[in-house]
């Protein structure tokens, strides 16, 4: 051990140079937001919550090409289909296990009409069992309540896909 | 106020009583609200220096944390381990927290204002913190569960090494003020620094006894980083793992009265408790209860910035620094001090 060392280590210069460290930064401004009250900005590309949409007229986009089933990694898509009254091939079933999505947004690539997308919406929860399988019910329930905000995200992203 | 209430229909024996137990909830009482508050700034402490906000939410700034986390634990059950020792372990947390308020018996909080004026306060203290020991180990024995055990073990033998050192440093202090009274080592420090600094920190030989015992108090009350006895990437919570609701609340406050009171005593012992920092008669206009709880929280600040800063100790490096480390450094100082205070103020 040399003078020096030796001098450092009673003078507990490490320590003196640590604290001087913390010190500076307990001064900076906080690197964490506000959450509750303030959040990050959000891309239009952002992956959350599941929604399934209509048309303008109401006319369900689902045509249960089941594409979104074959192409879903997790195999969290299950589907059913049959012809509906007015001829047409509808779903009569379409559950996404929330559990088992792993949120690639596959399904939505694959959807040849746009009727699967996945929705900026992160803060969702679920308070009883069986709550994470979302039905078509559910599905269509998000669609509607915020199909201006997925209409408005699947513009602002259109030039790029 | 005790010569009041003799003087009332009460009597002596009474009214002696009656005012004792007045000044002691005058004392646990906002000691109480500082342990609350204290744990609050501790959190945003450590908070703002990992650049995190700390509690903002309950009460303005999150001031209200503490009391909104005290209700949530008294409201939750208290649950003891069919295996444990069911006496001993609800006697345990009991014991901490009233240790840690006993010791508060003999602070000065301002010129004769103290609960208890006695000739040996330091050795009193001493005493209490030594027995603060015995809820530790009670509950990591009680508790009949390994890592609680393991923590028991390890906060028996830090208590017991650093209170070693810290009790020779407690001698050169007493060496030099040539009292063990509290108020009468704090009246000592009147204008020790050339006249007008009020601490013994203003003196070459009391000065790395100062920075010892810093550092002993911060093992003493097993804080970061000496904070071996809830390591919890190794002993889970440590001594407290089987506790829940009110009988850890317990601990929980206990600690960090113990912590204040380790803050009080580097406040008085060094810093010249409620005397003023500067003897400057302007200075004196600011009642001395306040110049005290100034430096405990000085030195809380401390205490809360070593946390943020420096990482855990292993443990033999821990016993390394009380025994090969401090002991003979205090030592060397009572030496030293004894010897100084020899040739210049007993001297033949």
């Amino acid at each position: 051990m040399t003078v020096a060392q030796l001098i450092k280590s009673f003078t507990l210069w490490e320590f003196v140079k640590a604290h001087a460290l913390t010190l500076k930064y307990f001064f900076k401004p906080k690197a964490t937001i506000n959450y509750p009250f303030e959040k990050n900005p959000i891309s239009p590309r952002f992956r959350g919550e599941h929604a399934l949409r209509r048309y303008p007229n109401g006319e369900e986009r689902c045509i249960a090409c089941k594409l979104c089933e074959a192409v879903c990694p997790a195999a969290a898509i299950t589907i059913d289909s049959d012809v509906s009254e007015d001829g047409t091939r509808r779903t009569t079933r379409y559950d996404i296990d929330l559990f088992k999505c792993i949120y690639c947004g596959f399904c939505e690539e694959a959807c040849p009409v746009d009727a699967i997308v996945e929705t900026r919406i992160h803060e969702y929860h679920m308070e009883h069992r069986g709550e994470n399988i979302m039905t078509k019910d559910k599905l269509l329930a998000v669609g509607e309540r915020y199909e201006a905000m997925i209409d408005a995200d699947k513009a602002a992203d259109a030039k790029y896909r | 106020m005790t010569a009041w209430f003799q003087s009332t229909w009460l009597g002596f024996g009474w009214g002696w009583f009656i005012s004792t137990l007045i000044l002691i909830l005058l004392i646990a009482l906002p000691l109480m609200l500082a342990v609350a508050m204290i744990i609050y700034a501790d959190r945003k402490i450590w908070a703002a220096m990992a650049l995190r906000r700390g509690p903002n939410v309950v009460g303005p700034f999150g001031l209200l944390q503490s009391f909104a986390d005290g209700l949530k634990v008294f409201l939750q059950e208290t649950i003891v381990p069919s295996a444990s020792n069911k006496g001993l372990f609800l006697i345990a947390p009991i014991i901490t927290f009233t240790v840690a308020l006993m010791a508060w018996a003999v602070i000065p909080f301002n010129s004769g204002a103290v609960l208890a004026d006695i000739n040996v306060g330091l050795l009193y203290i001493l005493a209490i913190s030594s027995l603060g020991v015995y809820g530790v180990v009670m509950s990591g024995w009680a508790s009949n569960s390994k890592y609680p055990f393991f923590s028991a073990m390890r906060a028996a033998a830090q208590m017991i090494s650093y209170e070693v050192s810290i009790g020779f440093i407690l001698i050169c202090v007493v060496l030099w003020a040539g009292s063990f009274n509290l108020n009468a080592i704090i009246e000592a420090q009147r204008g020790h620094g050339l006249g007008l600094v009020n601490g013994f920190f203003f003196n070459l030989l009391l000065f790395p006894m100062w920075v010892v015992f810093l550092i002993s108090s911060l093992a003493e009350t097993a804080r970061a980083p000496f904070d071996l006895t809830e390591a919890e990437s190794e002993l889970v919570a440590g001594y407290q793992t089987e506790y829940s609701s009110m009988s850890f609340a317990l601990f929980w406050l206990g600690e960090y009265a113990n912590v204040l009171l380790m803050c009080a005593l580097n406040a008085i012992l060094f810093f010249g408790g409620w005397l003023p920092p500067l003897e400057l008669e302007i200075l004196y206009w600011i009642p001395g209860w306040i110049w005290l709880f100034a430096k405990i929280f000085f030195f809380f600040f401390v205490f809360s910035w070593v946390k943020a800063t420096v990482p855990r100790y292993r443990y033999d490096q821990l016993m390394r620094l009380g025994w090969k480390v401090f002991l003979p450094l205090s030592l060397t100082f009572v030496v030293l001090i004894s010897g100084y205070l020899m040739l210049t103020r007993y001297g033949a």
